[in-house]
């Protein structure tokens, strides 16, 4: 269970994540969305210790993210920003292996590199092993971090979009693959998605954002509606149900 | 992610054979060890290049004069040109890392300026300073020059890879030039070159020592070799990993001053070594640095000692000083990569 308790973030004046609290139950995937600039991938960060926050407090699995030291959360959370500007010649195997480092402290034994071969076969990265990151297209390096942060083997998963530079093909594995991580291993995944199709579809919960401020959460089916969603986005989106999913339709 | 079932490795199953080792490790350590023999069959040349006579023949009869020039100049001598290869080059890999940025070291970005301007101001204030008190305050200087260049680079808007080097450059040069406009007014522009070129001509028994400091300090930095691979992929994933950014920050601030004032008090700036070396090394191996550290510490003594023989041999028997053939050779080799890499991404 993630417990967020009135977290603040300003920058230069202008509030950010606004007196957030709420609870993201253990297991199961819970999307954020929301419009751009709502504060979801802040939110994100201030979870996972990657910023510091201005006030609030948030505790992971009963550990308080303020004074856990780091290296023990390392071994809990994992966390995955959008923005990775990797400019080094990292070969894709040494990366998804430094995703063990929490646990072997730079001395894998047999166990991390079977975790590391795990990670690397889950998003088929098998065959680029051997391949420097700067010889991937966008979407193969996209799930080099990814495989990086599932070697980690954390019970909580903190991936902030995903989807990013990831065709339909690998959008749609890539979600399979984080509802697996639930169902069949028990992980807790929070992601911050802008597709609310695909958040709709995959998501046990959805915190939806606005300016800063946590407006509404719930199951799918709560939050796929006409009503909440113009209230989140400002523009009127129908919803279908098409094979059992809420789908917004929104294109036209 | 094909995979339809997950699989989450068993803690009991220890199955040696799937262990796998990496492909191709045995031919890395290969060749590493083939470069090795390499760097000293250099070395080996380096200790009997020189004006006197030290052969072979002259040495396998017992001949004290041979023994002693061996033991007093050339053995030194050699010693340092593989001290502060080795060191040098790997300063500049983790000062590489460190701003994520592969055309920055540490005489381009103020760290060496600092360490000279701080022999400086050691040497107008107490003429008489022990070589100890002058590498001390050169070492202080490097840290707080290399320092205001991270600050630097922290205030800047976007990190662009052009600005980076930019920046260090123009804080290089005003240090310089501070550096220049004391060592003028006190009449001390001959002894300034003489830090800010490096010559290994000066090197004898009992005054090139201090250089095994960074002997351990470049081992400290093969230790944290890992701690800087992290780094080197961004504060985010550091902090991910659990581990310390600042911290690492903080380790390679000081190995990098260190070894630059170090080398700087002992033989003098050596340019370009820190930049060509690790990107040679980056293009051939990569960036981990488990991997890149034992290369860039091999190619960097190999060239400087390559350098060096060059600069005594060229216009023998008078010397080049290696700082200058670095020059020419690290800027032409430096261009070509350039080239080479535009042509790779275009």
């Amino acid at each position: 269970m993630i417990c967020i308790d009135s977290v603040t973030k300003s920058y230069s004046g202008t509030t950010v994540v606004d007196a957030v609290s709420t609870t993201i139950p253990a297991g199961g995937v819970t999307s954020i969305i929301g419009p751009n600039g709502a504060g979801k991938s802040t939110l994100l960060s201030l979870i996972s210790r990657l910023v510091p926050m201005d006030s609030g407090a948030v505790s992971i699995a009963g550990l308080d993210i303020g004074r856990t030291p780091s290296k023990q959360l390392a071994k809990s959370m994992a966390i995955l920003r959008q923005e990775n500007h990797i400019t080094m010649r990292l070969r894709v195997r040494d990366l998804v292996g430094f995703g063990r480092f929490p646990h072997s402290g730079g001395h894998p034994t047999a166990q991390d590199e079977k975790h590391i071969l795990a990670a690397m076969e889950q998003l088929d990265l098998t065959q680029l092993a051997d391949r420097f990151l700067d010889e991937l297209s966008g979407g193969q390096r996209q799930r080099a971090y990814i495989a990086m942060v599932l070697a980690q083997d954390t019970d909580y998963l903190l991936l902030d979009e995903p989807l990013n530079n990831l065709d339909m093909k690998h959008s749609v594995e890539m979600m399979r693959m984080i509802r697996r991580l639930a169902d069949e291993l028990g992980k807790t995944v929070v992601i911050v998605i802008h597709d609310i199709n695909f958040a709709s579809c995959y998501s046990d919960t959805i915190l939806a954002m606005r300016e800063g401020v946590l407006v509404h959460q719930g199951t799918p089916a709560e939050i796929m509606t006409g009503d909440v969603l113009r209230d989140v986005y400002d523009i009127d989106i129908r919803i279908e149900e098409i094979d059992g999913n809420r789908i917004g339709v929104y294109f036209a | 992610m094909s995979a339809p079932v997950l699989n989450r490795p068993a803690a009991a199953e220890q199955d040696p054979a799937v262990a796998v080792r990496r492909p191709g490790k045995p031919a890395e350590t290969t060749w590493l060890l083939l470069g090795t023999v390499a760097v000293l069959l250099l070395a080996a040349v380096s200790l009997f290049v020189g004006v006197s006579d030290v052969t072979l023949p002259q040495l396998l009869a017992g001949d004290a004069e041979a023994w002693d020039l061996l033991w007093i100049s050339r053995v030194p001598r050699t010693l340092a040109v593989v001290l502060a290869g080795t060191a040098v080059a790997v300063a500049g890999l983790i000062m590489q890392l460190m701003v994520r940025n592969r055309f920055v070291e540490p005489s381009t970005v103020g760290t060496v300026e600092s360490a000279t301007l701080g022999i400086l101001v050691v040497t107008v204030a107490l003429p008489a300073a022990p070589i100890m008190l002058k590498m001390g305050v050169a070492g202080v200087f490097a840290l707080g020059g290399t320092a205001l260049f991270l600050a630097v680079l922290g205030r800047l808007p976007a990190r662009n890879t052009l600005l980076v080097p930019i920046v260090g450059i123009m804080l290089g040069g005003v240090i310089g030039s501070v550096t220049t406009f004391f060592a003028y007014r006190y009449d001390l522009l001959q002894t300034l070159s003489n830090w800010m070129i490096g010559d290994f001509s000066g090197v004898l028994r009992g005054r090139y020592e201090l250089l095994w400091i960074v002997a351990a300090l470049t081992l400290a930095g093969y230790l944290a070799a890992d701690r800087f691979t992290v780094a080197g992929l961004g504060a985010d994933f550091t902090t991910n990993l659990g581990m310390n950014h600042k911290a690492i920050m903080r380790l390679g601030l000081v190995l990098v001053s260190l070894i630059s004032a170090v080398v700087v008090t002992t033989v003098g700036a050596v340019p370009f070594l820190g930049l060509i070396v690790p990107n040679i090394v980056s293009l051939l191996f990569g960036d981990n640095l488990r991997r890149a550290v034992p290369w860039t510490a091999l190619f960097g003594a190999g060239f400087v000692l390559l350098c060096d023989i060059i600069g005594r041999t060229i216009r023998f028997p008078y010397e080049v000083p290696v700082g200058m053939v670095m020059s020419v050779l690290g800027a032409t080799i430096f261009l070509a990569l350039l080239l080479r890499t535009r042509k790779r991404n275009a």
